[in-house]
């Protein structure tokens, strides 16, 4: 006891020292990113001069970045709006219905999750040149729904809850059917988790660098068009771009956030 | 008194997993009853509720309404809607569309929805309150949003479990009103689960007293309350002093005389001498004073408890031990350890077979 009051505050002191460092350490390389892309030089590295908006103007005039960031914006819709429908669907299914090997069922959806990206990247390449199907975008959101449906499927299971059961039994009661349950009750009922899904697989699907890499040829996402830039060299175009999907990100990020919070309440 | 029976369960078990959860309960409701399914909790009568509306299938039996088999049929095809006991509003429409969703469902179109919506909330007492999001309302408006809701559809019969479990008192009783005035208005029959014996007595045509997946007694209110069937309907209608006793000899014809802590009771039924009995009699029809047709001797008054209308006195005597339920009006004046001298009129002692 005495000995922790002779130096009161040090404790907090080395403990704020500590998070700061932790804190400095995660997000260090972000600021400097972000800065270096308001450079008005031709290096993204000191001194800093500007800030200017020239590299973002570049990155938005720049036909493979502009394509990229296209491809991404289909990609990124399509495979999370099938992540979450499909989740959606599935877990539905196990929340509702009683079946033989439910819980292996839900294990096996659960699965991917736990697979590395560069597994299902490589397997889908394999499958796909096996199956005759050239390398596309259409392969990449295939990729992303394997792994960004198990997100949605633990999301959307998380609030199919007894209450929801009663209201749709309601639902049933007054003679729905059960595809009218689910797009006029349960849908509607679970709106912000669905949203919230939508938006986290959106902003996983939108810098997955992986499995776009491995199943693209010449449309590509946007971070596949940042890593070919990148072996050109550095430039503050890069920088821009990088800090561009970072935006984009951190504000489908907070989507989710207020979206999930406000449920909890 | 029993018009033609609409709904009829005929043998129905229920069983979940090893549970059995109704085991062959069978019931015949008229087109205009309203039902009230009393018991404790497990004793099968919410069960039987779901296996009415179609939310459970049973794993014997039949079940048919207006003479049709509906035993295979999913909630949304039978003529039955449900009151649930957390009304199960859909949070996300307003009052007009929780109540025009079965409409919706059933393709009445534009006019012909708003006027059924208006009639409907107009009869629970809602009128103006279309526009209403659900989390706006009180508990006994959202119980009246479920029972427009529910109403609107014109089932033939409508079930309501434990719908007002979630009320305060004044508002339970209120709501029994209503509840009593739509059914002759709509002329339905109501099928209503509750564990409330007051509730049941106040609503109820047709009690049915459940316990362990059995019915125990089924009657009109006063007469199962007067005279129980069995020794469970008998205390979970309410109190009542329980003489055990043996029946010594058959009087003439249907008149016993039992032997009793009391001396012997003379009682209307059919049972060989010998047999095990149970006499019980309901507390106010036990009286303070000796003049009555029965003397049960002199008891000493353990405890009254004064409950406005009534004092609710327990007596006792001891060698051979009894003890006594009663009731005395609120102006007596009562002490413990005062000694009461108690009669009852030979009809009100219920015989019950142990």
């Amino acid at each position: 006891m005495i000995g922790r009051l002779r130096w009161p505050g040090a404790g907090t002191a080395l403990g704020a020292l500590y998070m700061a460092l932790c804190y400095g350490f995660i997000f260090l390389p972000v600021i400097v990113l972000v800065l270096f892309s308001f450079q008005s030089g031709d290096l993204p590295a000191p001194p800093f001069n500007g800030p200017s908006l020239r590299w973002y103007q570049a990155a938005f005039a720049d036909g493979r970045l502009v394509d990229g960031f296209t491809n991404s914006l289909l990609v990124g819709g399509s495979s999370s709006a099938l992540s979450v429908l499909l989740g959606f669907f599935a877990a539905y299914g196990i929340a509702r219905y009683e079946f033989p090997l439910k819980r292996a069922i839900q294990a096996i959806v659960i699965l991917p999750l736990a697979v590395s990206y560069l597994l299902i990247g490589m397997g889908l390449l394999v499958s796909a040149s096996w199956l005759g199907f050239s390398p596309s975008l259409s392969t990449v959101v295939i990729g992303h729904v394997v792994v960004n449906m198990p997100l949605a499927f633990v999301i959307c299971l998380a609030q199919l809850g007894e209450h929801q059961r009663r209201v749709e039994a309601a639902a049933r009661d007054l003679g729905a059917s059960t595809f009218r349950v689910l797009f006029s009750i349960t849908a509607p009922m679970i709106a912000p988790a669905l949203i919230a899904a939508f938006c986290l697989c959106f902003t996983l699907s939108w810098d997955e660098t992986l499995i776009a890499l491995l199943n693209t040829r010449f449309d590509v996402t946007l971070p596949v068009v940042i890593l070919s830039l990148l072996r050109g060299g550095v430039s503050p175009l890069t920088n821009a771009a990088g800090s561009f999907i970072f935006l984009c990100s951190i504000l489908l990020m907070v989507v989710v956030e207020l979206l999930l919070l406000r449920q909890r309440r | 008194m029993r018009e033609e029976a609409h709904l009829v369960v005929e043998d129905v078990r229920k069983l979940y997993g090893e549970v059995v959860a109704l085991d062959g309960v069978s019931l015949a409701v008229g087109a205009t009853d309203y039902v009230v399914l009393l018991g404790p909790s497990g004793s099968g009568k919410t069960t039987l509720l779901s296996v009415i509306g179609g939310f459970a299938f049973p794993s014997a039996g039949r079940i048919t309404i207006a003479g049709k088999d509906v035993t295979a049929l999913g909630p949304a095809v039978r003529p039955t809607t449900t009151v649930f006991q957390d009304y199960a509003l859909f949070p996300h429409m307003t009052v007009a569309g929780n109540v025009g969703f079965g409409l919706r469902i059933r393709g009445v179109a534009g006019t012909e929805q708003r006027r059924r919506v208006g009639a409907a909330l107009e009869m629970v007492g809602l009128t103006g309150f279309d526009r209403r999001g659900i989390h706006e309302l009180s508990g006994g408006q959202r119980q009246r949003v479920a029972l427009a809701r529910a109403l609107v559809v014109e089932p033939q019969i409508l079930l309501l479990d434990e719908p007002l479990g979630a009320l305060d008192l004044n508002l339970r009783r209120q709501m029994q009103d209503e509840l009593l005035d739509l059914q002759r208005r709509t002329g339905r029959s109501f099928v209503h689960v509750t564990h409330d014996q007051e509730e049941a007595m106040a609503l109820a045509s047709l009690i049915v007293v459940m316990n362990k997946g059995r019915i125990e007694d089924l009657g009109p209110p006063q007469r199962v309350y007067a005279r129980p069937a069995t020794r469970f309907a008998a205390t979970f209608m309410g109190e009542s002093t329980q003489f055990e006793g043996r029946v010594a000899e058959r009087a003439s014809g249907q008149c016993l005389l039992v032997e009793t802590p009391v001396g012997h009771l003379p009682v209307t039924g059919n049972l060989e001498a010998g047999s095990q009995v149970t006499i019980i009699l309901r507390p106010e029809n036990i009286r303070a004073e000796a003049g009555g047709e029965i003397a049960l001797g002199e008891a000493r008054v353990r405890e009254a408890v004064f409950q406005g209308a009534h004092y609710r006195v327990l007596a006792s005597r001891q060698s051979p031990a009894q003890d006594f339920v009663l009731r005395l009006p609120p102006q007596a004046v009562i002490e413990p350890g005062m000694a009461l001298k108690l009669s009852c009129a030979a009809g009100d002692l219920v015989l019950l077979q142990r």
